[in-house]
């Protein structure tokens, strides 16, 4: 498993009610499900995704995130996940409301930006490609990338408290200069 | 060797007669009635593996296989329903069921009134989708299914399946609602209202009254069926398939038929008014209209949902303007604010309304994985 994504299974807490917003293939809402309890719903806009999500027997809804969260009501859920997600969003921060707004708690992992190896090859005159950052800069969905410090930034500007975080390089915890030496970031935040 | 038109091969309807009076949502009463059906594949033992297909507006109970004294007579939803299909007749017992008020084989307007003696014509009542759903529930009845592993309808078919889950949330485990809608808008009942204008000012209408005069209001249902064809096409669809074509290459410059989308309208309207009855289309679009299961409850869909048990899978198609997918999505939005088990599907093919009879390949390939999740 991807390991920012076995730190949100520890975080979700027994039998709480989940979104999951770009779910993929809905692997993770099947761990919470065995793991947790957890019952849950996946949004996913991707064709293939959704339709292995049928296919897995998780409750996926085909609904593109950048129109927000109308389905879902004013604190429906107990968890609302956003993994490796947030750099594709175009509407940043609307989607931190609508989900901060769905969702008692709010969980987003991103690859950081701030890597050493992600500012040593923009030093070098490149975008980076690595193992969080898997895309040459023509072919990649993502739009808005952010380092550890960008996120805390946008969080103190909503008004989002963060709960917890952890930093991972090469699926191990990164605790000294987590943004120079971290490569994908989790956070568990909430809205006050 | 000619391929199959069909994997279930020969089938052959049956016919259920209802000896106790069924009171419809209007008041009216009707003595006693027969519901016209088919069934594919075998009910299991334990009576849990029964799926139950509802028709939408101009079909039947033939939903799949072929009648062995009739050539071209293949199920209307044949890609769908069979052995090894998406909704696989092997694992699953298909109930395919007309409705009250049809006239392929049901107690409808063109059947004897016991109490003349002569057509119901006018005098048949108007039915309702619940009403429908009432009949279907006594056809499950004598079939000895207590609860369905699923309900599955497009369009019209839909809002049953719908309504099962309303009328009866403990004897439906799963609901497929394809190309839905909780409601009709304003615009598609104004397009319900102009067909059945078409068929009324017909002046083989008789006011309802035509079998005992000989004579049937063809033209009025031509144009009715015109105007719908219209309503289940996507614009994109109609230009993918029939452009600004011209039949005899040039304009006539006369009334005759220039376009082939002209000729198409025409062609769908004459054959349909050979074989459907213009007193069943006046009532299923007044089922259409007047269907609104949040009507009780101050027009709150979220609550009128509340009684639903089932798990749902909701699918629409991007370009069907009949019931566009917003449509869909008040039903899903209203089903998560009851918790409920749901998968949504907004499916992006170019059919409009129409699209939830074709094969799309994520479309059907969505419904195989369901029902082969379904546990029996």
């Amino acid at each position: 498993m991807r390991p920012d994504l076995a730190a949100i299974v520890h975080w979700v807490p027994q039998g709480a009610r989940v979104l999951d917003l770009g779910c993929g293939d809905g692997s993770l809402l099947r761990s919470l499900w065995q793991e947790r309890e957890a019952p849950g719903y996946g949004v996913e806009i991707d064709d293939d995704s959704v339709l292995a999500c049928v296919a897995n027997d998780v409750n996926v809804l085909q609904v593109d995130l950048e129109s927000g969260l109308s389905l879902f009501a004013d604190g429906s859920f107990d968890c609302v996940i956003l993994s490796e997600t947030l750099q594709t969003i175009h509407r940043t921060e609307f989607l931190m409301r609508e989900m901060l707004r769905v969702g008692r708690e709010v969980i987003v992992s991103f690859p950081n930006f701030g890597h050493w190896r992600a500012r040593l090859q923009v030093v070098l005159g490149h975008m980076p490609v690595s193992e969080t950052l898997p895309y040459e800069w023509y072919e990649t969905p993502n739009v808005h990338h952010c380092t550890v410090a960008d996120f805390e930034d946008l969080c103190r500007r909503l008004g989002v408290r963060i709960r917890e975080r952890l930093v991972l390089h090469e699926g191990k915890p990164v605790t000294h200069l987590p943004n120079l030496l971290g490569s994908l970031a989790v956070y568990r935040c909430t809205a006050h | 060797m000619n391929a199959p038109d069909t994997n279930l091969g020969f089938v052959v309807a049956q016919t259920a007669h209802f000896d106790a009076p069924l009171r419809l949502k209007s008041g009216a009463e009707i003595p006693a009635f027969e519901l016209a059906y088919e069934t594919y594949g075998e009910l299991n033992a334990a009576k849990s593996n029964a799926v139950l297909v509802c028709h939408a507006l101009n079909a039947s109970h033939h939903v799949a296989g072929r009648y062995e004294d009739e050539k071209d007579s293949v199920g209307w939803w044949d890609n769908l329903v069979g052995p090894g299909k998406p909704l696989d007749t092997r694992r699953f017992f298909v109930v395919g069921s007309n409705y009250l008020g049809s006239c392929f084989g049901s107690t409808g307007p063109a059947s004897v009134n016991p109490a003349s003696g002569k057509p119901w014509g006018a005098d048949f009542p108007v039915v309702t989708v619940e009403d429908w759903v009432e009949a279907q529930a006594r056809l499950a009845d004598r079939l000895g299914i207590e609860r369905f592993a699923a309900v599955i309808g497009g369009s019209l078919g839909a809002m049953q399946a719908l309504q099962w889950t309303l009328s009866y949330p403990e004897r439906v485990r799963h609901a497929l609602v394809i190309a839905a809608a909780a409601r009709l808008s304003p615009q598609n009942i104004a397009f319900n209202e102009v067909a059945r204008q078409a068929i009324m000012t017909d002046p083989d209408f008789h006011g309802g009254h035509y079998y005992e005069r000989g004579v049937v209001p063809t033209r009025g249902l031509r144009i009715a069926r015109m105007i719908g064809h219209i309503t289940y096409l996507s614009g994109e669809a109609m230009t993918e398939k029939f452009g600004r074509l011209m039949r005899r290459g040039a304009p006539g410059f006369d009334f005759d038929i220039d376009f082939e989308i002209e000729s198409y309208l025409r062609y769908q309207g004459d054959k349909f008014s050979t074989y459907f009855d213009a007193n069943t289309y006046l009532r299923i679009t007044k089922a259409l209209d007047y269907f609104d299961p949040a009507a009780d409850f101050g027009g709150d869909l979220r609550r009128a949902l509340a009684r639903a048990q089932a798990a749902f899978l909701v699918v629409s198609f991007k370009s069907d303007w009949r019931f566009p997918p917003a449509r869909s999505r008040e039903i899903v939005r209203a089903l998560l604010d009851n918790r409920r088990i749901v998968s949504y599907l907004e499916i992006d093919a170019p059919g409009g309304h129409d699209a939830f009879l074709l094969e799309d390949e994520r479309y059907h390939s969505a419904l195989r994985s369901y029902f082969s999740n379904i546990e029996l």
